[in-house]
């Protein structure tokens, strides 16, 4: 059964309306809308060249079953606290229609209308009206929303007189009793500190178990991930991908650079190396054993990275080095051009000089990486000439090499063939 | 796709723009706790942490009265009706007190619970609403005030005459309280957009006193002027008080049933209005 439904909806913005509405334009508008013309062409065409409209949402449409967790995520601007906030019934559509179905609650409201000078106990009744919950299940629950809060001793002391610290816990208590049967959670948006998102993401995970909805709203792909086992995509007021969680959140950390992955060989502009240092940074590349660049490898070849280089100078305990990230976001692994001992000659040349590291071939998970080529002086306090630089990305396959177990896709970090005995 | 024609299955469908003749005032009704909330909450924060607590609703229109008086009454001696001064000014006040709070408070709605309808959603109506529940409270305050001191007048002889008319008190608290709900609720509406008009309200609600008979009796005003002065709704409602309470003022069913239409087409325009915005107000704050 469908507990959310969305059709076409789309959300239009006219940006730095902010004081500047002036009655003329308004009738203006509203003549255009009697005429049932569409805003964007609603007078002149010439504000829509000015940019200063701006579609949140454009014809955006899904449907939620009951009991799914959905992540939504999409760089800043991409639609999503818009989405939510249309949900939640806080600002109107521009087109389109939403259906519900069940009370929506969302933790973006936490401690909403919270009155300084009221007591807690006062606060309590009047947050837990704000948010929808009749009188009456207030009060059956306010003895479990105190216990909650840890608050009990200063209940009837005012709440301008507790730390933030409590005041948060006493608003997240209210919150976290609501019991609604849509639940709406923007992580962008939520306040607090690591401790209380982390209750708040261990409350979704809670409201998801008894069979309630969520719509998850976050820029931190590992939560996603680890909660939601659908997410959908938005991209400037699209949806662009809405599918499986993994799939997706590739989708989106691969586009998150600009245009996209660059594969094979990334050519380091000289700004990619800090002005005035010894050493500059010509190309990183991913080459097969043969030395061809690729961007493409199944994960029993072994990757070689190369870097190019010139140094003018001699640079003592110099580090060439890469990160290797995973499309979620996480390192996999950091490794340095001496790890095991130096291997370039102390005395450059000046001409281009080349390094290359091997990825040995049977340990990387099938995905998308990044190569985040690294330069650093160790020893020297930090000391890092270049770091989180943008190198090529990779694209692995994973392949195990027997045959009858093919997979494309394992869990884990990382996808090591290991050799097994039996002794 | 299937379950689009069960339209009744779903909790709540939004849409662009809601019907234009939808008051929703169902919707209201459920949130009535809510409502009542907000009068306490507002009550109870007006208070705390001041020196004088809810003695400032008694304080304030004694002292206008005491000024009236003076000013009016004395100086530029104004006639009031054959009434005792200090009763005719305080009458007025406290009827006017009611009007000018639950206008201008109500009318500050959407700006000053910006945060919160940024966060939340309950029927924005509520605001409003619970204000006007606030400031009755300020009225039944000083209505009691006002009987207190009119149970003297009367007992040292004072020329007041009290009526049965005085049954028809919570008819023109209703009225009062409609008119002050919906114009409050259309400027609402405009200064949500508008900023400026918020200068207006303060400035135009103590211009609008002097076209009602609060500091004079209607019997008082020139035939020229008098059309000016009955087409304020307050002003049958200020007169039938007066009537009722002191004996002495101008009462006319027409003006009342004036007063009545006008009241039930600014409430139901104001609430229209106002449920027009609340749906987009957050994009324009």
């Amino acid at each position: 059964m469908n507990v959310i439904q969305v059709e076409h909806l789309s959300k239009f913005y006219r940006l730095g309306v902010i004081g500047s509405a002036t009655l003329r334009e308004d009738v203006h508008r509203w003549l255009d809308h009697a005429r049932g013309r569409a805003p964007t062409v609603s007078h002149d065409g010439r504000e829509l060249r000015r940019g200063d409209h701006i579609w949140a949402l454009r014809d955006v449409s899904f449907e939620v079953g009951q009991g799914e967790i959905v992540g939504i995520v999409g760089s800043n601007g991409a639609g999503k606290s818009t989405l939510l906030k249309i949900l939640s019934r806080i600002t109107a559509p521009t087109a389109g229609e939403v259906r519900l179905r069940g009370h929506v609650g969302s933790l973006l409201e936490v401690g909403t209308g919270f009155h300084p000078e009221l007591t807690g106990r006062e606060n309590i009744f009047l947050n837990g009206a704000i948010l929808g919950m009749p009188r009456h299940e207030t009060e059956r629950k306010y003895d479990e929303i105190v216990e909650f809060s840890g608050v009990g001793k200063f209940i009837d002391t005012p709440v301008k007189r507790y730390s933030s610290g409590m005041r948060v816990r006493l608003a997240f208590a209210v919150a976290a009793h609501l019991e609604p049967e849509i639940l709406l959670v923007d992580e962008v948006l939520a306040v607090g500190d690591a401790a209380f998102q982390k209750k708040c993401i261990g409350k979704m995970g809670e409201v998801a178990r008894v069979g309630r909805t969520v719509l998850f709203v976050s820029h931190d792909m590992s939560a996603i991930s680890a909660l939601c086992e659908r997410v959908i995509l938005l991209d400037e007021g699209r949806i662009v991908a809405d599918g499986d969680a993994d799939a997706t959140i590739e989708t989106y950390l691969a586009g998150m650079n600009g245009s996209g992955p660059e594969f094979g060989e990334v050519i380091v502009t000289p700004a990619g190396t800090a002005g005035g240092e010894p050493i500059t940074l010509h190309a990183v590349r991913t080459t097969d054993v043969d030395g061809r660049v690729r961007g493409d490898f199944r994960s029993a070849e072994s990757i070689v990275v190369e870097f190019d280089f010139t140094r003018s100078e001699p640079i003592e305990f110099l580090r060439i080095g890469f990160e290797l990230v995973s499309a979620r976001g996480a390192i996999v692994f950091r490794t340095f051009h001496n790890d095991l001992s130096e291997t370039l000659p102390s005395d450059p040349t000046g001409e281009l000089e080349r390094i290359q590291a091997v990825i040995p071939a049977g340990l990387l998970n099938g995905g998308v990486y990044q190569i985040r080529p690294c330069l650093r002086r160790h020893r020297r306090g930090s000391a890092w000439i270049l770091r989180d630089a943008p190198g090529p990305s990779v694209s692995v396959r994973l392949n195990v090499p027997n045959p009858d177990y093919v997979t494309s896709k394992r869990v884990g970090a990382v996808a090591p063939m290991i050799e097994w005995k039996s002794p | 796709m299937s379950d689009r024609e069960h339209d009744a299955a779903w909790t709540t469908v939004i849409r662009p723009t809601g019907h234009w003749f939808d008051l929703r005032l169902g919707e209201l009704w459920s949130y009535r706790d809510l409502v009542l909330l907000f009068v306490r909450r507002d009550f109870v924060a007006q208070y705390k942490q001041t020196l004088l607590g809810p003695l400032w609703h008694v304080v304030q229109p004694l002292l206008t009265t005491v000024i009236f008086t003076i000013v009016f009454g004395r100086i530029a001696r104004i006639p009031t009706d054959s009434l005792p001064p200090f009763l005719f000014y305080l009458s007025g006040n406290v009827l006017w007190g009611y009007f000018s709070s639950s206008f201008t408070k109500t009318s500050n709605t959407f700006v000053s619970h910006a945060n919160v309808f940024g966060k939340v959603y309950f029927p924005r109506l509520a605001v409003p609403v619970s204000t006007l529940g606030t400031s009755l409270i300020g009225f039944a305050i000083q209505f009691t005030i006002f009987l207190g001191f009119l149970a003297w007048f009367v007992s040292r002889g004072a020329p007041v005459n009290p009526n049965a008319w005085v049954l028809a008190t919570p008819v023109l608290v209703l009225l009062m309280a409609g008119l002050g709900l919906g114009g409050g609720v259309i400027l609402s509406a405009l200064t949500s957009r508008y900023r400026d008009l918020t200068n207006v309200v303060t400035f135009g609600v103590s211009l609008l006193m002097y076209m009602t008979p609060i500091v004079y009796p209607l019997s008082s005003v020139p035939e020229a002027y008098r059309p000016l002065v009955l087409a304020n709704p307050v002003t049958p409602i200020v007169e039938a008080f007066r009537f009722a309470f002191l004996g002495v003022g101008t009462v006319n069913f027409s003006h009342l049933t004036y007063t009545a239409v006008f009241t039930a087409a600014v409430l139901f325009f104001g609430i229209l209005l106002f449920h027009r915005i609340e749906r987009t107000f957050m994009d324009t704050v």
